[in-house]
């Protein structure tokens, strides 16, 4: 056995006031001991020193006392179970609230039977899983032929009924288990069809919520009571009529239409007014651009020619893209327009 | 096929009296026979009723159109009128525009009428009024909107605006496949 000491022969005893307290599995020696403050102020790194060889000295020595063995040449000592507990890094799980089944069991104090994992199959005569791999195969083994039961129809699907059956289970397990999931992430799932998880509803939604819950009932909604001012919906579930293909009333009916179409629209026919008040507006504009126009009016062509000279020279900058060819706005000179 | 519900028929008609307004009662009270109006697949057919008995025989899926198809319903409930429609609208439009041959092509293909391709417009032409649009030889071209009234075209900008396209007979060519 190695000295595992320093290469001075030192003594492997340790002398303590208080016994310290080793912890072989975490490798971890606890020491109560008072330090020593004289020497700690007077020569701290020696002090520490000796005080931490003394302790690895008896961590050592607590090592050698534990049952050893060899792997490959080498001794190997084995470490106990750690005394002391680390703290968690990680905060603890909460507790995760009971699913439904589970509450329901708890209160009727219904048990867990445990249940074996292979079944003894009659028809197979084989032992066949209860669940899991292997566990379809084996059904499928007995699947070639479904006979039809006694009061059924004959004309149905026998395997796709089978088909149907297993995947409504399947669909109402799962929305058991979401249903649990949500509500142990307190997640608010809407009940109802009409509700969805906005917290603010419009009138129209919430009416539709309420008329759904009121039908969701075994008698479709025949016998619940009124619920504040919650009118019946008219016409629902009635399908919709239609006037029948050959209907003698069409014509009178078409023209009652086009009476009442016709009254709204006004008899006034707005546009000679409006025309009017354009017709007046339109001499403002032409003053606006000097007296020269007024004056140059059919005067001959110099005059028109001044006014339209004039307002060149007036033209602002040209607005892009409000008329072809890079115009300016309509400031130039009165033009005769056909009609 | 079916006839028209009260809304529909509302609808239609109020999308109709832009372009002929009062004259819808000669489309519905005809001289040579009863017309009618029905609703096939969302799209309104104007047929006599003599052909319409008839094609009550046929199934509704194996029923393609019957009569003038005058329109149809959008999938909001819009009523929007097709070009076949122009048949009915031209003899009795309200308002009419008749296009210079160099504007006519442009309209043709689908662009708005500018005032310098504008021929002739009838008078009291009020502006966003539905018209019907003629080439110089008094052959309806389609139908649009007006964007100015009569008043307003006289004053503005050859550059403007002054008919928003509907419809025209170049989408016979253009968009045969959608027009039934």
């Amino acid at each position: 056995m190695e000295s595992s000491s320093s290469e001075e022969p030192r003594s492997i005893a340790v002398e303590k006031a208080i016994e310290v307290d080793i912890d072989p599995g975490n490798l971890l020696v606890t020491d109560p001991n008072e330090i020593s403050r004289l020497q700690l102020n007077s020569n701290p790194a020696e002090y520490l020193k000796d005080l931490t060889r003394s302790n690895t000295q008896l961590l050592i020595n607590s090592i050698f006392t534990l049952p050893f063995h060899r792997v490959d040449d080498v001794i190997v000592a084995e470490l106990p179970k750690p005394t002391y507990v680390l703290p968690r890094s990680k905060p603890a799980p909460k507790a995760r609230p009971l699913t439904k089944w589970q509450s329901y069991a708890k209160d009727k104090g219904i048990v867990k039977k445990k249940k074996s994992g292979l079944i003894w199959d009659e028809i197979v005569k084989k032992w066949v899983p209860r669940f899991g791999y292997r566990r379809a195969e084996a059904e499928h083994a007995k699947d070639w032929l479904l006979e039809v039961p006694q009061h059924s129809d004959p004309y149905e699907d026998q395997f796709e009924k089978k088909s149907e059956a297993k995947s409504e289970r399947v669909a109402k397990n799962e929305l058991q288990r979401l249903r649990n999931l949500a509500k142990a992430k307190k997640i608010v799932v809407p009940a109802s069809k009409g509700l969805t998880s906005k917290v603010k509803q419009s009138k129209e939604e919430l009416l539709t919520a309420v008329h759904t819950a009121n039908k969701a009932t075994a008698s479709l909604g025949k016998f619940q009571p009124k619920v504040g001012k919650v009118k019946p919906l008219k016409g629902a579930g009635k399908k919709r009529q239609f006037d029948p293909l050959i209907n003698s009333q069409e014509k009178a009916k078409n023209l009652s239409v086009l009476d009442k179409i016709m009254n709204k629209k006004p008899k006034i026919d707005v546009e000679p007014i409006v025309s009017k008040s354009v017709g007046a507006f339109r001499p403002k504009k032409k003053e606006s651009y000097g007296d020269d126009d007024d004056e140059g009016q059919r005067k001959g062509r110099r005059g028109k020619q001044m006014g339209t000279k004039n307002s060149k020279i007036k033209k602002g900058p040209a607005k892009k893209g409000s008329f072809k060819k890079g115009r300016a706005a309509p400031k130039s000179g009165p033009k005769k327009k056909k009609h | 096929m079916r006839p028209l519900t009260e809304e529909e028929t509302r609808l239609f008609f109020e999308k109709l009296a832009k372009y002929i307004g009062e004259n819808i009662k000669v489309l519905i009270d005809r001289p040579d026979g009863p017309f009618c109006f029905r609703l096939h697949k969302e799209r309104i057919y104007y047929v006599s009723e003599e052909i319409m008995k008839k094609a009550g025989n046929i199934s509704r899926d194996n029923l393609v159109c019957l009569g003038t198809c005058l329109g149809k319903f959008t999938k909001t409930k819009k009523f929007r009128l097709h070009i076949t429609a122009l048949d009915y609208l031209a003899p009795y439009a309200q308002a009419k525009m008749w296009l210079k041959p160099t504007a006519e092509q442009q309209f043709l293909y689908g662009h708005n009428v500018m005032k310098s391709g504008l021929g002739r417009i009838s008078e009291n032409t009020q502006k966003y009024s539905g018209v019907v649009v003629y080439s110089m030889n008094d052959i309806p071209l389609g139908f649009g909107t007006a964007a100015k009234s009569t008043t307003e075209c006289r004053h503005t900008d050859p550059g403007t605006i002054v008919c928003f396209h509907q419809a025209d007979i170049g989408e016979y060519i253009r968009s045969e496949d959608t027009l039934t």
